[in-house]
C-alpha cells in the first residue's frame, strides 16, 4: 500500500547491557521516548516493519561485503550476542520472505544489493526491537549497509537506496513500516567509549529534521571519522530514513549518555 | 601481520556456537585452522585483549569476543588502554583510540 511510518533510533549495546549504570534522570526520558515511537509504530498497523540497520559482523565480513542488503528469511534469529551481557533473551524474529522478495525486487532496479536467506541479528536491530517491539509481534525484514568495513559506499548511495525502499514500499500492497538505527557521533568499542560530538550530532540531527539531502550527505568520511568517529559512519542508515520519508523530521528525544557509549536519540519523520 | 585471517577468526568465532565450543575445549585447534603470526596466534589465545585491539581488530568484533570470554566492560576497556600503554598505539583498522591513557571518558 504505501509507507506508513518512519522513525530512527540509537541502538548501542549499552542501552540494555548497562541500563542499570545510566543516570536514571537521563535513562528514564530515552526509554519514555522509545516506548512513545514503540506506540506511534504499532498505531500505523504495519504490516511488516523494514529495520535499516548497520550490523557489526553478525553477517557480513570482509571476504564478501555487500554495501546495501535485504534479507529474505520467513524468520531470523537473535542476539547473536551473549543475552546476558546484552540483556536482551534470545527470541526467533518473524519475517515474511515472499514480500522481502518483491521489495528486492523493485529496490534492485536503482540499486545493486546483496539479497541473504539467513541473516542473525545482532544488538544493532536486538535492541531497537527489545523497545519497539516488546511481545515480539511484529513482521520483520532487515536491511543493511556497510557502515564498519571500509571503502563504504558514499553517503549520495545511501540516500538512493533509502529512496529506492519508498519506491517499493509504495508498490507492495502491504502497510509497511521503516525504522533506521545508526549511531550518529560515537567511538563504540573502543577505550574512548562514551565520547560524544554533542554540537555535531545536533547539527546533524537538524539536517535530518530538514530533510535536507546536500546537507545531510556533505560529509565526508574523513570529517566523519575526525569529528564523530567510526561510529558515525552510521548516519547512513539515518540518511536512507530521510530519503525513504521525504518529510521533515521532528527530534522526539537526544542527550547524549556516556554510560551508553551513544549519543541517544528518538526521531520520526513525516512521510511526504 | 594477517589482520585479515585474525579477524575471520573471531568473527566466525562470535556467530557459531559450535566453533564456540570447539574453542573452548581446545582453542588451540581451532586457532591452527588460520594462518595467524605467532603474535597473533598468542594474542588470542591467551586472550591479549590488549595486544588484538592494538594490532587492529575492529572494536565492533573484540567487543563480541570480550563478552564471549566473560569480559567486564570495565574491564575490557581497561585492557585495550593497558595494550596501548604496553604495545604501542593501535596499528590499523578504524578504531584508534583518541582518549588520553588514564582518561575515562564514560567513568569505567
Amino acid at each position: 500500500m504505501s509507507l506508513v511510518f518512519t522513525g530512527i533510533c540509537s541502538h548501542g549495546p549499552g542501552i540494555t547491557g548497562r541500563a542499570d549504570l545510566a543516570p536514571p534522570e537521563l535513562r528514564d526520558p530515552f526509554f519514555a521516548a522509545y516506548h512513545a515511537m514503540r506506540d506511534a509504530l504499532h498505531a500505523t498497523k504495519p504490516d511488516a516493519v523494514i529495520i535499516v540497520a548497520a550490523e557489526h559482523f553478525a553477517n557480513f565480513f570482509m571476504n564478501n561485503m555487500p554495501s546495501f542488503a535485504i534479507g529474505m528469511a520467513d524468520g531470523y534469529e537473535g542476539p547473536i550476542e551473549d543475552p546476558d551481557w546484552l540483556r536482551i533473551p534470545h527470541r526467533t524474529v518473524r519475517g515474511d520472505a515472499a514480500l522481502s522478495r518483491r521489495i528486492i525486487a523493485e529496490v534492485q532496479q536503482t540499486v545493486d544489493l546483496s539479497y541473504a536467506e539467513e541473516w542473525k541479528f545482532d544488538h544493532g536491530i536486538m535492541v531497537p526491537l527489545s523497545f519497539l517491539d516488546p511481545e515480539n509481534t511484529l513482521t520483520v525484514i532487515p536491511a543493511n549497509i556497510n557502515c564498519q568495513g571500509p571503502p563504504l559506499a558514499p553517503l549520495a548511495r545511501a540516500w538512493a537506496f533509502g529512496e529506492a525502499l519508498r519506491r517499493a514500499a509504495d508498490a507492495v500492497p502491504e502497510r509497511i513500516a521503516l525504522v533506521a538505527t545508526g549511531g550518529i557521533s560515537h567511538w563504540p568499542a573502543t577505550p574512548d567509549s562514551g565520547r560524544v560530538n554533542e554540537a555535531w550530532d545536533r547539527e546533524f540531527l537538524r539536517r535530518w529534521a530538514l530533510n535536507d539531502r546536500a546537507l545531510l550527505t556533505a560529509y565526508t568520511d574523513a570529517e566523519t571519522y575526525a569529528d564523530a568517529g567510526q561510529g558515525g559512519f552510521e548516519i547512513r542508515t539515518l540518511i536512507a530514513a530521510a530519503a525513504a520519508a521525504r518529510g521533515p523530521g521532528t527530534v522526539h528525544f537526544f542527550a547524549p549518555i556516556p554510560i551508553f557509549s551513544t549519543g541517544c536519540f528518538i526521531a520520526t519523520a513525516e512521510i511526504a | 601481520m594477517s589482520l585479515y585471517q585474525l579477524s575471520r577468526l573471531l568473527f566466525e568465532l562470535n556467530r557459531d556456537r559450535a566453533l564456540q565450543d570447539a574453542f573452548t575445549a581446545d582453542a588451540a585447534a581451532v586457532a591452527d585452522r588460520y594462518a595467524l603470526t605467532e603474535e597473533e596466534r598468542g594474542a588470542v589465545l591467551q586472550p591479549d585483549i590488549g595486544l588484538l585491539y592494538v594490532l587492529g581488530v575492529n572494536g565492533q568484533i573484540l567487543m563480541h569476543f570480550a563478552a564471549f570470554r566473560q569480559i567486564a566492560w570495565a574491564d575490557y576497556l581497561q585492557m585495550m588502554r593497558d595494550g596501548v600503554r604496553q604495545h604501542g598505539p593501535v596499528r590499523d583498522g578504524v578504531y584508534a583510540m583518541t582518549s588520553g591513557l588514564d582518561e575515562k571518558v564514560a567513568g569505567v
